[in-house]
């Protein structure tokens, strides 16, 4: 086709891909109708509750339930005796390295708790008040032993964890490339930084809530279940519970947020199933939010220690990192790869630096354990990289800007980033936030006695983690594909199974928009379905930035081959060579004949009802198709913070916020937008305000949304955003993630603007969150030991 | 456990039930009633994901037992008659204000109470408005964005009138 045509340019006028469509899922939404487990009731449903160790490491001497047992509605009491011999145990997914030692994790604890909330018997209930008056009447003896918090104390603290755990070191992972020894030899300077990445509480907006169901007939198991990947729940459910994995259907439907927290196999998940079973009675089971904080996996809790080998001229000629990786009281899903692998691979963040070699201890504490939450090591990773930028310029007396302009990857593909427009995105950010025209406008805040500062950071990250056989390698126990299964009613009405599964994302509208481009059909033609793995034959699930540039991809190619079989009929009803069957606008015709057109819909109609058939094919358009990519792509942006401390209180105010992203071809600006906002405020959380304390003895001090400070409406900034496009050679549709971009960006934009503004007082750096106090102290303390300029 | 009488409204719709005096009024509504456009997302009426209007101001229903609500009048985000909550609705999907919905029914709530006070709010005062609500997803941009621009459609409306 002339590409000139005006068909051609009419039909891609009616692109969806591009298009900010309004969504599909908002007026269910709105309403109020929304389908959350906890909204849902089955027939002689049951209510259940767990009991939580109170102690962060202790021996259970005796659990004793008889009472608990008489409080009038009380169905059955599970501990972790009853259960020990029925039950496999949790396991993690990711076994990121040769010598990872794995601490046994059962369902219930039986000899020892190892955190506080940790999980110890689960009542089931007529009620949901029932359940909770029994808990409280489980008399559990507990011998309190040591805990220890602190990733770093804990390698050398006489508290043993767990026997199989020396010194709760449960591997030591390497990540290598160049040499770094030659380059500290050849370096002007080595310059030494350390960090702490604060322990994050994901809080996705619903707590979990589990529903379970079990059919004694067909002896199959149906849970309600809210989580990002239910293919893969499917086989650590039938793994844990030695049921086999026909015989489970995992059931999907709103889910509230999830940001990683949600794709991780739980005690709960498993409890609730064997209850439905165990007592024949469908069982609920909702988390309090105070629960939440105790029980759903935390996310970063890195200690980091970076060296940097440079040049006087700012370039970095090798980096050298040691972690120490809080996994918590068990190797959670994905606990040893998140630093080991999604941290250390990326920790030489936008910046080509030729001579690296990283450490990663992963070490167990008393702690809740720790996993992958939105960004999922990137964060650790970009924060650590970006610091240490602002400290070569600090220690240099460079500009933190041309530091990073002379380190900046500019030649792609490099290394693992298959495109990108790293230092674009840099001088756009600069151009928006007026990084030229800024140190003149802090001057004259200064005058007026105000501190303002600015920070300019790269970020980058790999989504889609592929192919599969490299995540063989990772030690990572699943595949990096994703399905999409097309069905085609006789009307040409089409149905998309998607193996990508939603926590708010918008996918039945973006994938719709994928479908409806590539059958040039209206948007209403289309629907799409995700989060049934009955419906829905294999899948991985949302989660890495993924459901795009691999299940989007999936819908696309499928869409090609459906068209390509219906192209088929279609040559049957147009009496021509299938070669000379063209599809514009949902209607096929001859290249010859543009005027004489059959619609999809007739098509579709034939394949159903196929009284005629092209000669080897089989009845019906329905195609399964699962894209198993063979490279990851890199999204990149550059974020720029102007911020207002309050240097007589330590109050932050964010004046500006910038971000300047590019994730190649949009599907849906408006829904990228989206992700982009609330993903920048989930970062400046855990820059300002998300502290996640726990005691010398292991309590969590921010146990409810009392004490644990999310960021909420007054104290957050309108954003300006900005989109360059560098499509992705390694999907067809050049798209690239950006659910983790934001909170990955705005940690280190947020920190390098205070640290800016707080220069006057000698204030390098700070760790997060920067609340009030604690720069209010920093001021102090400069005030008094140094003598600030002011 | 010792039972009361409760008979409230509910969307123009009068129920009544037999309650224990601990029942929270959100667990009335949701486990007793099924009214579940209104949800729970904390247990110390931190996240005003449950926020519903009480004899027509914004509440947190986790704030008080069900009993207290005994002889008023409820109203939550499937109310469709509203003129403020039907403008709130269109502006939060057309500006993306809502992400996983979670937040949503309290956030419009609290917005409609907003805008009945205060119909031309700037956005520092839908900001304020607003803190008592926690939403995960949207980062708050798009939905103050949505509220004014509700605001905004509704004084168009009432000047046309």
């Amino acid at each position: 086709m002339n590409q000139q045509s005006p068909i051609k340019s009419d039909a891609a006028a009616h692109s969806y891909i591009g298009q900010s469509v309004p969504r599909r899922e908002d007026p269910r939404l709105l309403d109020g109708q929304g389908r959350f487990i906890d909204n849902l009731k089955l027939p002689d449903m049951a209510h259940a509750a767990l009991l939580r160790s109170p102690y962060a490491h202790a021996r259970i001497i005796s659990v004793a339930t008889k009472e608990a047992s008489a409080v009038p509605g009380v169905i059955g009491i599970l501990t972790g005796e009853d259960i020990k011999d029925k039950l496999g145990h949790i396991k993690p997914n990711w076994i990121a390295g040769q010598d990872i030692k794995i601490p046994p994790h059962p369902v219930l604890a039986t000899e020892k708790v190892h955190y506080v909330g940790d999980a110890v018997a689960f009542v089931v209930a007529e009620t949901r008040e029932a359940a909770e008056d029994a808990l409280q009447l489980i008399e559990v003896d507990y011998e309190i032993l040591d805990a220890v918090i602190d990733e770093e104390a804990a390698l050398s603290s006489p508290t043993q964890i767990h026997d199989t755990v020396e010194n709760n070191l449960a591997g030591k992972p390497l990540m290598a490339w160049g040499d770094y020894r030659k380059a500290a030899e050849e370096a002007n300077q080595i310059i030494s930084l350390k960090l702490i990445n604060n322990r994050l509480i994901p809080s996705p907006m619903e707590p979990r809530a589990i529903l379970a169901d079990f059919d004694p007939y067909d002896e199959k198991l149906e849970l309600y279940l809210p989580t990002q990947v239910p293919h893969l729940h499917r086989r650590w459910l039938s793994d844990t519970l030695g049921w086999p994995e026909h015989k489970i259907r995992i059931l999907v439907p709103d889910v509230g947020g999830g940001f990683g927290a949600k794709m991780h196999l739980y005690v709960e998940d498993i409890l609730t199933a064997y209850a439905a079973k165990h007592f024949g009675r469908p069982v609920k089971w909702t988390e309090k939010r105070s629960e939440s904080h105790l029980a759903t996996h935390h996310g970063r809790a890195h200690t980091q220690y970076v060296d940097l080998a440079v040049k006087k001229n700012g370039q970095v000629l090798g980096m050298k990192v040691k972690l120490f990786a809080n996994m918590g009281a068990y190797l959670s899903n994905m606990a040893t790869g998140v630093p080991s692998v999604n941290c250390t691979y990326f920790a030489t963040g936008s910046y080509a630096i030729a001579n690296y070699f990283a450490e990663t201890n992963l070490v167990l504490t008393n702690t809740v354990p720790v996993d992958a939450y939105r960004g999922a090591g990137r964060p650790e990773a970009t924060y650590l990289i970006e610091r240490a930028m602002d400290k070569v310029a600090e220690v240099l007396k460079l500009d933190p800007m041309e530091v990073r302009r002379k380190n900046i990857v500019t030649q792609f593909p490099h290394s693992f980033f298959d495109s990108g427009s790293f230092l674009q995105s840099m001088e756009k950010a600069a151009e928006l936030i007026d990084y030229k025209g800024f140190r003149d406008l802090q001057h004259n805040y200064r005058k007026q006695g105000r501190y303002i500062g600015l920070g300019l950071i790269n970020y980058t990250e790999s989504c889609g983690m592929a192919p599969s056989e490299m995540l063989g390698r990772l030690g990572f126990d699943r595949g990096g594909y994703e399905s999409a299964e097309i069905r085609v009613s006789p009307d040409g009405k089409i149905t998309l199974f998607t193996g990508s599964t939603p926590q708010g994302h918008g996918h039945a509208t973006s994938f719709a928009q994928i479908l409806a481009t590539e059958f040039e059909l209206p948007l209403s033609d289309i629907e799409v379905k995700s989060g049934d793995t009955d419906a829905i034959p294999i899948g991985v699930g949302t989660y890495n930035s993924r459901s795009m540039p691999v299940g989007g991809t999936a819908a696309k190619i499928c869409a090609e081959k459906v068209l390509k079989k219906a192209k088929k009929y279609a040559a049957l009803l147009l009496k021509c060579d299938v070669d000379q069957v063209q599809y514009e606008q949902g209607k096929f015709s001859t290249l010859q004949d543009d005027t004489k057109t059959i619609p999809f819909g007739t098509v579709a109609r034939l394949a159903a009802v196929p009284h005629q058939k092209p000669e080897g094919e089989t009845p019906g358009l329905d195609h399964i198709y699962i894209h198993d990519p063979y490279g990851m792509s890199s999204p990149n942006g550059s974020h720029a913070v102007i911020v207002e401390v309050d240097i007589e209180t330590g109050l932050t105010t964010i004046l500006r916020y910038v971000a300047v992203d590019d994730a190649g071809v949009l599907i849906n600006p408006q829904l990228a937008e989206g992700q982009i906002h609330g993903g920048v405020v989930q970062g400046i959380g855990q820059a300002l305000f998300e502290e996640t304390l726990y005691d010398a003895d292991g309590q969590l001090i921010s146990g409810s949304l009392l004490d644990y400070a999310l960021p909420k409406s007054d104290r957050l900034p309108s954003f300006e955003t900005a989109f360059l496009s560098t499509p992705t050679k390694t999907n067809p549709l050049g798209v690239k993630g950006i659910g983790e971009a934001g909170t990955i960006a705005a940690p280190p934009a947020i920190v390098s603007a205070v640290c800016d503004a707080l220069k006057p007082f000698g204030i390098q750096h700070l760790d997060m969150p920067l609340t009030p106090p604690r720069i209010w102290a920093a001021i102090q303390h400069a005030r008094q030991t140094e003598g600030a300029t002011t | 456990m010792e039972t009361h009488f409760v008979r409230l409204t509910v969307n123009g719709k009068e129920y009544q039930a037999e309650v224990e005096a601990r029942k929270l009024l959100v667990h009335f509504l949701r486990d007793d009633l099924n009214i579940t456009s209104t949800n729970i997302g904390c247990d110390t009426s931190q996240c005003g994901a449950c926020t519903i209007e009480l004899d027509g101001k914004s509440s947190k229903a986790c704030t008080m037992l069900a009993v207290q609500a005994h002889g008023r009048d409820i109203r939550t985000t499937a109310t469709t008659d509203d003129p403020i909550l039907n403008s709130l609705k269109q502006s939060f999907q057309a500006d993306h204000a809502l992400q996983c919905g979670y937040c949503t029914p309290g956030m419009v709530m609290r917005s409609r109470e907003l805008l009945a006070q205060n119909p031309t709010p700037t956005e520092d005062e839908i900001r304020d408005a607003l803190h008592g609500n926690i939403c995960r997803c949207t980062g708050y941009h798009n939905i103050v964005k949505a509220v004014s621009n509700a605001a905004a459609s509704l004084q168009k409306k009432e000047d046309a009138a």
